[in-house]
This record gives structure tokens, sequence and C-alpha cells, in this order.
């Protein structure tokens, strides 16, 4: 039991899969040659004005329905003043007084523990550019600047590294799955400011809060958060005093460090955007965006577990990415082996995918070929080095499974004939192995299986086939 | 004889060109001759450039000639230092945007070049809009046709002074608390700024966004509705711009002779202690010669109007602060050389921005900050609020209000130039039209015995336009102030 109990909150920032920038019509996410996508608004050149992105309004609003929030039929936009290079008015455009969503909840489970990580509000903003720091310049690349942005802030409702994680992880698979962004850690889609305060344990009132800026890696957090509550601890511990301040991670180092002050001590002078009208939605819009929005991860899985009578193991592998999810169960409406289908797909269909670097969209398997596929296996017509076989032919250029099988004359042998006459074989070229099994090692006849196999070129049926070597072997 | 060209107003120009008794280039060489001879005395304008405006007249004359027949096809106009004409220099009167072209159109401009209208010259302005005189630009003052030892006004200065001095038939200007009204009364000639929503800010170097409107400057109100309806309408560019159509209100407006079944209201806040005798004497004949048109003249209340310049001096610097943040050396403009990211910045604001522009940051920067925002700017809201009120009561009781322009006739370069409370009060009858985001006419109404013009002020209620033009139409017709001129002035500046 430990003495002091942390408290976590997060301020993610994610940016949002739209084709435009937020307040002008630039491509968005642009990540080629530098300042391409960039106009007279972007640039923040005199005279330019802003005009609203309604997509961007419409996918944060729909994540705050996600999460259960009270959606703001007006929002309003609001200027937060701070000069740096990245911004090019030297004001963001946000929205402080009346964000688009208000609370809201996400559920997470740590170690068979489920929790519920309060929300407190989403808004809307706009990115700042891209700045690379060289040794003696800096570069800025203003193809990033204004593409649309959702801010989500927690409750400090988290109390380890490991419940951030679980939130953070939440989140993204909820947003990737609703297409709200495509949350690319390594492209800079999703990042962080942390919050972090340790209190004694049996109090309620929490500790002083330390904020650790800027984080864009799901392990990098946890690193940090790790480090953070322990550094918070022992200087309790040590009688010593913690000041509410803003923080860095060194990755590196693997610690984190103090800001100076004139990095984050800023009076954002918050005033109401004058170029923008309150953004107003009627309840029949967020209804119809409601109605759009896409059964998340946690449902689904539990679907897949009652529906398909799939384990968990299998629910949470196909739901995890909504392609797959969608083609096990239109393989699944053609078959009626679920288990199989889940076997395929987790298996060989991911395997081949991998190797080829591809997604589900490029695959020429057409959901109705697997499930055929599994027909053939499971009326003996192949067997299942065959049928991999045949997987590989209908993933590589797709077609139908009994077209190929014919074709490549890759039908079962049950022929008890032609079977007998293959077991004769085996036996009389490997005696050895035969003295064994009748000396009572049981292993021994499928070595002799595998021959038969061999010889039929696997077309024979492997249970007919130890069949008819146990009657020669015991006859 | 006829008249030399450069007389030539905007419709009575549109009309010589489309029955071809002038060129355009002709008509534009005439105002740039004009403009070389007039400016050492005037400094109005902080740029032209003869070939390329010549060779923007030439197009319209050969498209003229291949049978193009847009009505204003050629019409050259003058363009405040303010508003974005693509390759050519927009500074705002600013040492900090010294050298920089823009590299786009405001919608205003798009709408004037689609016209076929010429830019012949760029007029000069109070740094950033910022002033009631012309003598915050970082080119100089400019002065009063009238009278060169006085101020033309401001911030459209440049503007006023170039349309009443003939360099050009019109001009575009942009006015936050009075700036085409007043230096319109100032020069004598006519200003109009239209409702809050009516013409696109998009391309106008933003000074106080939420009071910014662009209009024209003109020689009477049938030119001001001609250059108005050009650039008026909504702009999807321009979140702020309403989609209501914008009317032809050319044919009423010319039409318009007499006032009759009007009711205009004269608010007793208007004609108070500080109102110079001879503007309040002129401002109330104006009147007289209203009812004479068949006007009936109620008595309206505006009572807060009083604290119209202190909400204005809260919000509009508020705003500009952050709007002029961009201004920083990094992207565009002038930049410091300097050691470190943050000594640049201040290097390049220090040097780039001029002492009344310092003024206002720093004062919108102060009423924003945490501490100060609900007592300055939150209140200031409020006291918005209660203004829009204050008009909205009185449009119950009449159709429109009349007034004065400015509380003195044009003063002299230099008077107030180490008051800024007393230069900001010359903005007292003209701010709360901002404030209330209506429209409002300044129209020609008579001289001081000085012989300095004075202005009559028509505020016509949100979107209507239409009779803020008609009124000042009929009065035009009956009256022939606005055809006065000043005589040329001589030689360089004095
Ligand atoms: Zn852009």
């Amino acid at each position: 039991m430990s003495d002091y109990v942390p408290s976590i909150g997060l301020e993610v920032h994610v940016q949002l899969k739209t084709r435009t920038k937020m307040f002008c019509a630039c491509p968005a996410h642009e990540e080629g040659t530098p300042n391409v996508a960039v106009c007279p608004v972007c640039l923040g050149l005199p005279g330019a004005l802003p005009t609203m992105n309604r997509e961007a309004i419409r996918k944060t609003v729909k994540v705050g329905l996600m999460i259960g929030s009270e959606i703001s039929l007006r929002s309003t936009f609001d200027r937060k003043n701070y000069f740096y290079p990245d911004m090019p008015k030297n004001f963001q455009i946000s929205q402080q007084a009346a964000p688009l969503c208000i609370g809201g909840s996400v559920e997470i489970e740590v170690g068979g523990q489920k929790k519920t990580i309060r929300v407190n509000h989403i808004h809307q903003e706009e990115d700042a550019a891209k700045i690379t720091h060289l040794e003696n310049s800096s570069e800025i690349d203003y193809n990033r600047a204004s593409t649309p942005l959702m801010e989500l802030v927690t409750e400090p409702d988290m109390s380890s590294p490991d419940e951030a994680i679980a939130f953070l992880t939440a989140l993204k698979e909820m947003l990737v799955y609703a297409g709200i962004s495509d949350c690319n850690l390594e492209l800079g889609h999703v990042r962080c400011d942390v919050n972090s305060s340790v209190r004694p344990a049996g109090t309620d009132k929490l500790g002083v809060k330390c904020e650790i800026k800027n984080m864009n890696t799901f392990k990098g957090i946890h690193r940090a958060l790790e480090y953070e509550l322990e550094r918070q601890m022992e200087t309790l511990r040590a009688g010593g005093k913690l000041t509410q301040e803003t923080r860095r991670w060194d990755d590196v180092a693997g610690v984190t460090l103090p800001m100076r002050s004139k990095e984050y001590a800023h009076d954002y002078r918050y005033f109401p955007e004058p170029d923008l009208p309150p953004v107003t939605l009627d309840a029949a819009t967020v209804e119809a965006w409601r109605a759009e929005l896409p059964e998340l991860p946690a449902a689904k899985r539990a679907r897949f577990i009652r529906d398909y009578g799939l384990p968990e193991y299998d629910a949470g592998v196909l739901t995890a990415d909504p392609a797959i999810a969608g083609y096990f169960e239109a393989t699944a409406q053609k078959s009626q082996n679920f288990k199989a289908v889940s076997n395929w797909v987790m298996g060989e269909l991911l395997r081949a995918l991998g190797e080829k670097g591809e997604t589900i969209a490029d695959a020429k398997i057409a959901p109705e070929a697997l499930a055929a596929l599994i027909a053939l296996v499971d009326a003996k017509t192949i067997n299942m080095p065959a049928a991999k076989e045949v997987f590989q032919i209908l993933f590589d250029r797709g077609g139908e499974p009994a077209a190929i099988v014919k074709e490549k004359g890759l039908a079962q042998v049950s022929d008890t004939g032609a079977i007998d006459g293959f077991a004769e074989q085996a036996i009389a070229a490997n005696e050895k192995v035969a003295a064994e099994f009748r000396g009572g090692k049981e292993a021994a006849l499928m070595f002799l299986v595998g021959q038969v196999m061999k010889l039929s070129r696997g077309k024979a049926n492997p249970q007919l086939a130890a069949d008819a070597l146990r009657r020669k072997l015991q006859g | 004889m006829s008249a030399p060209l450069h007389e030539l107003g905007f419709l009575e120009a549109a009309d010589a060109l489309a029955q071809k008794t002038v060129s355009s280039a002709e008509l534009t060489a005439a105002l740039l001759d004009r403009s070389e001879k007039l400016e050492p005395a005037l400094n109005s304008l902080t740029w032209f450039d003869r070939e390329a405006a010549l060779a923007q007249a030439r197009a319209a004359d050969a498209a003229r000639a291949a049978g193009d027949a847009r009505p204003f096809l050629g019409v050259p106009i003058a363009i405040k230092d303010l508003l974005n004409v693509k390759g050519q220099p927009c500074t705002a009167g600013s040492n900090i945007l010294k050298g920089y072209v823009a590299p786009y159109d405001a919608t205003v401009i798009a709408r004037l070049r689609a016209a076929g209208c010429v830019f012949v010259s760029r007029t000069n302005t109070d740094e950033f809009a910022m002033g009631g005189s012309t003598e915050t630009s970082a080119y100089g003052p400019t002065r009063n046709p009238w009278d060169v030892a006085r101020v033309p006004g401001g911030s459209s200065g440049g503007s006023a002074a170039a349309v009443a001095a003939r360099l050009a038939p019109a001009a575009l200007a942009s006015d936050t608390g009075g700036s085409i009204r007043q230096p319109a009364a100032f020069c004598g000639v006519t200003g109009f700024k239209p409702t809050y929503g009516r013409v696109p800010r998009y391309g106008c170097t933003a000074f106080a966004s939420s009071l910014d409107q662009v209009g024209p400057i003109s020689r009477s109100v049938e030119d001001a509705a001609a250059v108005y309806q050009l650039i008026a309408g909504l702009d999807p560019r321009d979140s702020t711009t309403s989609p209501r159509p914008v009317e032809d209100v050319l044919p009423a407006v010319r039409a318009a002779r007499d006032l009759k079944g009007l009711k205009l209201g004269l608010p007793k806040e208007y004609f108070v202690e500080g109102l110079d005798p001879e503007i309040e004497q002129l401002t109330r004949a104006a009147v007289d010669q209203c009812r004479a048109l068949g006007a009936e003249i109620v008595d309206v209340e505006l009572p807060h109007s009083r604290y119209g310049i202190a909400c204005y001096y809260i919000l509009a610097p508020a705003e500009a602060s952050a709007n002029l943040a961009r201004y920083d050396g990094v992207r565009y403009g002038f930049r410091a050389e300097a050691g470190d990211l943050q000594e640049m910045y201040e290097q390049t604001r220090a040097r780039g921005f001029g002492a009344e522009v310092k003024r206002r940051v720093i004062l919108g920067t102060y009423v924003l900050s945490s501490g100060f925002h609900d007592a300055y700017y939150l209140r200031a809201q409020k006291v918005r609020t209660l203004i829009r009120g204050d008009f909205e009561r009185a449009f119950a009781r009449c159709d429109a209000i009349l007034g004065p322009v400015t509380p003195t006739p044009a003063f002299r370069v230099g008077e107030k130039t180490s008051d800024p409370v007393q230069m900001y009060l010359g903005d007292v009858f003209t701010v709360n039209v901002n404030l209330a985001g209506i429209c409002g006419l300044s129209v020609p109404c008579g001289f001081t015995a000085a012989g300095l013009p004075a202005g009559l002020h028509v505020v016509g209620p949100a979107f209507r336009e239409d009779l803020a033009l008609k009124i000042g139409a009929a009065y035009q017709h009956a009256t022939e102030w606005h055809r006065k001129r000043p005589v040329d002035p001589q030689g360089g500046r004095p």
C-alpha cells in the first residue's frame, strides 16, 4: 500500500482528418514539400479572414457524441494571444468561453478493473506551424499551420501511468474507428499535455499540480509519468514542497525538467474572435451526425462474443481494426463456421497482409471466396495444406476456390484403395519406423501419415491415411 | 469649352467613357498629371505607378473598343493604403509594412476589378487607420486642400483630400470610428460608411474587426451609391457579411427630390457643450433644409452616446492589439536584425510601429489582461449593447437620424498631436454608429467663416443604406455645397 495517491489528467490534442484546413481552403495534412499548402489566411497576411470548416465541427461533435458529451448548440470562438513564430497571427483561434462539447466520459480497463474517466470538455482549435530548430537557425513549415485540432481535457481521474495509457488507447481506438483522425503518432496527430499530482493516501484534496508539455508518444508519456510521480512522492517524503510548474520530458536522460517561466508563463488575454460568428447547430443536425457514428470497439467486441460465439481474444483481435471487423462479418454471413472464419482472418489473412504491407482494402480475396474455402475444408473436399495453398492463390489474384481446387487438382484423395496403396508404400519404405509403432511408439504413426501425404502429393485425407496405416500395421 | 477631365465625378466619368467622349487612358493620365502637380502640397497619396495605371486604362479602352459595355469600365478610382491590391504595395501607412507588396486582391478590389475600374493611386492613411488627422502616417501628414495648414481628418484623410482636390473621381476608404465620415466632412466631400456586414472586409488590413467597414468617398451621394453598389454584398471569405441581397438603389437615389413622409430624428445629446458654434449653426441650417424638403423633424434620445468614446477606445484597441500581433518581422514586412527571437520581436515592433499604434496596442493589451479584462473589456461590451439599444429605440420613432459629423471644423496640423484624448474626442458623433453597426453618411453642408467645410451626418438603421443615401441625395439636389471645390494649393509643403 503506497503512502501517496497520484491524480493524472490529460489535455489531448488530436489533428482531425479533414480535407482542408480549419479556416481556409488549403489542403490539410500536406506532409511533402514545406510551405506549399499555404494561403493568405493560414499565413496570417494583412487583411485575410478565417472561415469555418464545418467538417471539422462535425468530427469534433461526433467525438462528443461518442463519449456522451453535451453538445453546445451555440458555441463561440476566442483568440488566444501569444507570440511564437509557429503561430502566423500570433494568436490562436480556439474556444474558451463556449466549447463545442461539455462533459462526457471514457471507460477504461486496467488489470481487469473497469474505470470511468470523466472528460471536462472538448474544444475546437487550429494547429500551429511546425518548427525545426537547427544549430544557428530555425525552419518553419506553415503547411501544418491551421490544421483542424480538437483538444479534449479530462478530469484528473487517472491514478497510474497504466490508466493514462489505457485512456489514450481507448480514445485513439475510438477516433480511428469513427474516422475522426488517423491518430498517427509519428506524424504528430496526437499530442498531450500531462497533468499530475500526488496526495497522501486517505486524503481528498488534490496535491500541487505539475504539467508536462507536448508529449507525443504513449511510451514517453508512461515513462514521464512514472518518473514524475516518483519525483513528486520522493520530494514530499523528504519533507520538501512542490510548486505548481510546467515541466518538459527529456527522453534521452529519462527525466522531467522545469521549463523556464518565460517559455510558458502566458496571460493569453482571451477575447471573442470578432471575425467568426458563433457556430450554431440544430438538434436535428446533431442527431443526423449521431446516426453516422459507427459501432464502437467495446460494443463490437461484446457483440462478436455474443453473436458469433468467439473467444474474447478473437473478438479483440478482429475488432481492433474496423475494416478487419467488417471483413470478418461479411465472411461470417456466408459461412456457418464462425470460429473457422475467425481463425482464417486472424491467421492467414493478417499474416498475408502483413507480409505484403497491404490493408484489407487491397485484398483480392472476397469474403464469399474465403467462406467457400472454409466450406470445402469442412466438407473434407480439401485438406488444410491444400486449403492454405488455395488461400494464397485467392489472396494473390482472387478467384473462386472450387475452380482453383479443380484446376490445381488439389481435391483430397478419399478413395481407400489409393490410400491403402500409399500406406503400404510408406510402411515398406520405413520399416524401422513401422517397427517402432508396433513396439508401442504412437508418435511414429504421424511420421508415416506424413509419408502418405507426401506420396499423395498432399491430397490424401489425413484421417483416412491414419486409419489405413493403423489397419495395416496392427492387422 | 468643356470642363477639365479631372472635374468628372465617378458617374460622370462612366458616362463620358460610355459615350466615348474621353478614353480611360486620357482620363487616367490627366489625374496622374494633376497628382504629380498637387502632391507636393497635399501628400494625399502613398503610391502611384503611371505605367501600371495607364496599362490598366488602355486595356479598358481596348475592351470597350471590342464591344465591352460594362458601365464602369475604365473609371479611375483611388484606394486607401489599407486595402490589398494584388501587385501593389499595401503598407497601412506604416513602416512595419514598408516594401510589402500585396499578393492578393481584397474582395472589394476584386469586385471593382471585375467592373473594369482603374486603380489610379493609393491614398494616405493614419498608421493602421489609427487616428483622426492622417498625421500618424509613416508617409507624413496629408494636408487639407481647403487650407493646407490644416489636417484633412482621418484616418481616410488621403482619400478625402484626393477626392476634394480632384486627383480621383472617387476613392475607397474604411471607417472604424468615423474614418470615412470625419475626413469627408473636413474636406467638403461625401463619405459613406455602410452597415457592418454589408461590405466584405476580406483584404482590408484589419484595425478593429468588429467595427471596420469599407466604403466610398466621392463628390456626391449618387457617386457614393454607385461605388457602394459595386462593392457591397455577401462574401464567402468574410463570415461577417450579410446574405441579404444588395438592392439597386441608384435609380431611387438619382430620383430623390424631397423628404416627404420621412421622420428624421434629432438627438439632443448631439447639440451640447463642446460643439463648435459655427458647426452647430451649419448643422441646424441643414436640418431646416431637410424640414423644408418635407421631412418631419422629431426629437430622439441617445442617452448612452456619451459613453461611446470610452467604450470605443477600449474595444477597438483590444481587437487591434491582436490584429497587429502578426507584424513581428518573421514572415513579411520590416524586420530588425537582432541577436535572438525576443529581441527581434521587440526591435521590429519598436522601430516599425509609430507612437499612436504603440499607444493603442499597449492600451488594448492592458484592457484584455487578466485582472483588468472584466473591468474594461467586458464592461465596454455591455455598454456597446446599450448603445445599440439606444439606436433601436430611436429608430422606432424616426426613419433616420441627423446631426453634425464632427464637433469642430478641420484643425491645424500638429494642433492635437500632443493630446491624444483631444484627438479621440473628435470621434464623438461618429463612433456610436460603428459601435451600433449601423450606416452613416456625411454630406457637405456649408462652410465656416474661415472657409472650412462642415458635414451633415445622416445615420440610418442597419441595412437601410437606401434610406440614408436617398436622404443625402435629396439634400444634395436642393443644395450646392457638394459642388464647391477648393482652389488648387500652390507649391510644395507649407
Ligand atoms: Zn490556407
